[in-house]
């Protein structure tokens, strides 16, 4: 009942924007309101499941940018005819240091073990870097100010949503594998680690994502208003509608974006759900209420939650990655933590955590309320500073402060729903109740 | 022979010399993140933007001093207004702790959600940081700037290398190891400091032998506040105030403080300097030194093992690398 109630108010809001505002606003809020739910479905996964903290939500999200380049782009044969061998030695490189170590622990015993592990990193970096080096810079000198990348499959875009998922699974299987099973803090600091160096790495390897010099001009899932409005279906369907076409294309464009999306949206949580009630989603949450019972009971925690993490990281990258198809860019330099990280625990947390439901609705009020606060907050600080002589520093200091704002009220929203709201806006079902529903 | 001493001369003006630099600020901060994590027994995610927010006072106040005419001769500045913006951070920590962790320790809530709550209090001292001064970067050292120039080096010794040692530099040192030794002193002898240490080892037995839980928080979060504080504020002085770099710094920070063992105040400052002499090592360019070292050998690359980017991935590996092999720390720090 609860939950009806508030989805319909979250649906109403949306629709007044739709009549207040415009239709394209409306729209454009609820395809990212999609995308953040998934984000937030994902960290329930994590969280509400198994109870694990993750601060690099926003690595796991750019990997799938990361992936909707390499997927979608056309390939450059040129970088590739220029450098793609050198990568390839490379990546041979990497292997086979890889496996020179594993051989020199094995044969090697006491001291001479460390210094032979030492001195096979050393050589095999040296090794490396001989054949990465001429490699990107011959790519990157290929026509740097189109390309100078090596460009990605060319295949359909929604692939990419797939590939985004597996990135960040890869991802979730290194550092869950290094940081699980030791104190829960471990994996949060570790989280916060990868995510800031798989940015760094986003905007400094050139050759992989054209760095920060951002790839633009995604291929499209859907079609381009252009074309719609040549179309003659696309024309007479308008007329039929009584819309303008040139107008109703934008509209139509993003209703088949909030499509796509939407179908994402309900097979995931379709998912989680049935995954939270299988015997599986029992053993989940057992885990996470008490540790030691679970493990006592013969429950392999470390490989559960190393389960959990990468299947939460997934969907993260899922989600990153439709995120950038309907971009239409990759920006590495826009990812942020608090965009990407906090924002996404601040609608988990406020949703409810536990509840696939709540961390939905969450996702979808958050968001709402973040680009909405900003065009209300404008004229209100607006009408603050109008009172003041414009010459006098403090009314642009005003105007200056409304973004700094927004984290200062993020930080204290969330201080005080995990306090006095702890459970969330739709609670997690438990007791006889849970289980008498399914 | 001079190649030699040419080289020797390069790396300490380029590595030695702000390493040591750098390992004493990061030093100073993992102490603080050492002390909260072994008496509140959570890792403080708001430490990077206390260290900002400490800074930030004591910015403020110097300009204060500077306005009223008041410099502290060859010194920074800064210095004089240290006291006031670890009153700040104290003050400011202390209301957090009143109304953020007071609660959770009283429910005995599980260490994540600490952190959790940790998080929620970095963003608003992140967002106070930047309202109140923006985000730009800011230059706040004054004072002498060099106690020794590269030119006078030369010309002292003849050498074609100079080694410049900035004012900041040897104050940073100089300062971090007299907080040092007060620190331990204090966790050594005084009767606070045993308090402190015997319920960082065991709460119950420490309660039972009637220590005061929330004098020994409440002197934690002092001790740690001005750690942050003066951590911040050195940092400031060597590079320059910008508030996302503090964000930033939580990494090399708690890494330091991992490596050395967490709760370990001996491992957090050796954990420190490891982790920025690694830094600085792994990103400097050795062509120019090896051209001394070995002579008619002209290197094509700049001979950079990573590039300055990648600093952050250093502490990463080094965190990775302990986690893996001995995840107590170097020290053996509290148990995992």
């Amino acid at each position: 009942m609860r939950t009806l109630v508030l989805y319909g108010a979250m649906a109403a809001l949306l629709i007044m924007v739709g009549m207040v505002q415009s239709w394209n606003v409306s729209l454009t809020i609820i395809n990212m309101c999609i995308i953040s739910a998934i984000m937030a479905l994902g960290v329930n996964i994590q969280w509400g499941y198994a109870g694990l903290f993750n601060v690099g939500i926003m690595g796991f999200a750019a990997l799938g940018g990361v992936a909707a380049v390499l997927v979608s782009m056309p390939p450059v044969p040129a970088a590739w005819a220029a450098g793609g061998g050198g990568i390839a030695l490379s990546g041979l490189a990497v292997v086979a240091t890889g496996v020179a170590i594993v051989v020199l622990r094995r044969k090697l015993t006491g001291r001479l073990r460390l210094w032979g592990t030492i001195a096979a990193a050393i050589g095999g970096y040296a090794l490396i870097r001989m054949a990465y080096d001429p490699a990107i810079a011959a790519i990157e000198a290929v026509d740097p100010a189109a390309t100078g990348y090596l460009g990605g499959l060319g295949l359909p875009i929604v692939l990419a949503w797939f590939g985004g998922g597996l990135l960040a699974a890869g991802a979730a299987w290194v550092v869950g594998k290094i940081s699980l099973g030791l104190r829960s803090d471990y994996l949060a600091i570790a989280t916060l680690g990868i995510s800031e160096i798989l940015i760094a790495m986003m905007k400094n390897e050139d050759w992989l994502t054209r760095g920060v010099k951002n790839v633009t001009g995604l291929p499209r899932p859907v079609p381009y208003e252009i074309a719609l409005r040549e179309a003659p279906w696309f024309v007479d369907f308008s007329a039929q509608l009584g819309q303008n076409p040139i107008f109703f294309a934008s509209i139509f464009v993003k209703l088949c974006y909030m499509l796509l999306f939407a179908t994402v949206l309900i097979v995931l949580y379709w998912l989680s759900e049935k995954a939270l009630h299988s015997p599986w989603g029992r053993m989940m949450r057992a885990i996470r209420d008490n540790r030691d019972a679970a493990e006592a009971m013969g429950k392999d925690v470390t490989a559960r939650h190393l389960q959990v993490f990468i299947l939460g990281s997934a969907v993260v990258g899922i989600a990153g990655a439709m995120m950038t198809t309907l971009e239409g860019q990759f920006t590495p330099g826009t990812y942020n933590p608090l965009r990407f990280t906090f924002l996404i625990w601040v609608m988990v947390i406020i949703g409810g955590s536990g509840n696939n439901r709540g961390a939905i609705l969450g996702g979808f009020l958050v968001w709402f309320l973040w680009i909405e606060v900003e065009t209300l907050g404008e004229p209100l600080m607006m009408m603050l500073a109008s009172g003041l002589d414009p010459a006098f520093e403090l009314s642009e200091r005003l105007l200056d402060a409304a973004p700094h704002m927004r984290l200062f009220l993020m930080g204290l929203i969330l201080l005080l729903v995990l306090r006095f709201a702890p459970r969330g806006l739709i609670p997690e079902h438990s007791g006889p109740k849970a289980a008498r529903k399914r | 022979m001079t190649d030699t001493l040419n080289a020797l001369v390069l790396f300490a003006n380029f590595v030695f010399v702000p390493g040591l630099a750098y390992g004493s600020q990061l030093a100073l901060g993992a102490l603080g993140v050492t002390l909260i994590y072994a008496v509140l027994r959570f890792s403080n995610f708001a430490h990077g933007d206390l260290m900002a927010f400490g800074a930030m006072g004591t910015i403020l106040f110097t300009w204060v001093l500077q306005g009223a005419g008041i410099t502290a001769g060859p010194l920074p500045t800064a210095l004089l207004a240290l006291p006031v913006g670890i009153l700040g951070a104290v003050i400011l920590s202390l209301i957090f702790d009143r109304t953020v962790y007071r609660f959770y320790r009283a429910q005995r809530a599980p260490p994540v959600v600490f952190v959790i709550a940790s998080v929620g209090v970095m963003f608003m001292i992140n967002g106070i940081v930047r309202l109140v001064i923006g985000v730009g970067d800011i230059r706040f050292a004054d004072g002498g700037r060099f106690i020794i120039r590269a030119r006078e080096f030369r010309e002292m010794t003849g050498l074609a290398e100079g080694l410049a040692l900035r004012s900041t530099q040897l104050i940073t040192v100089v300062v971090a190891l007299v907080v040092m030794v007060a620190l331990f002193y204090f966790l050594n002898r005084s009767r606070m400091g045993k308090a402190m240490r015997a319920y960082s080892d065991n709460e119950d037995l420490a309660l039972l032998s009637g220590i005061n839980p929330d004098r020994v928080v409440l002197y934690t979060w002092i001790i740690a506040a001005a750690l942050a504080t003066i951590a911040g504020t050195l940092y400031g002085l060597d590079k320059s105030f910008k508030p996302f770099t503090y964000f930033q710094l939580l990494l090399p920070i708690f890494a330091a403080a991992i490596v050395g063992g967490i709760g370990n105040p001996f491992g957090a400052i050796a954990g420190g300097y490891l982790i920025a002499f690694s830094e600085v090592t792994v990103t400097y360019l050795y062509r120019k030194f090896f051209t001394y070292l070995i002579p008619g050998w002209e290197p094509e690359g700049l001979l950079q093992l990573l590039s300055t980017e990648y600093k952050f991935a250093v502490s990463f590996v080094i965190l990775v690398v302990v986690l893996l092999i001995r995840p107590t720390g170097l020290f053996r720090g509290k148990t995992i």
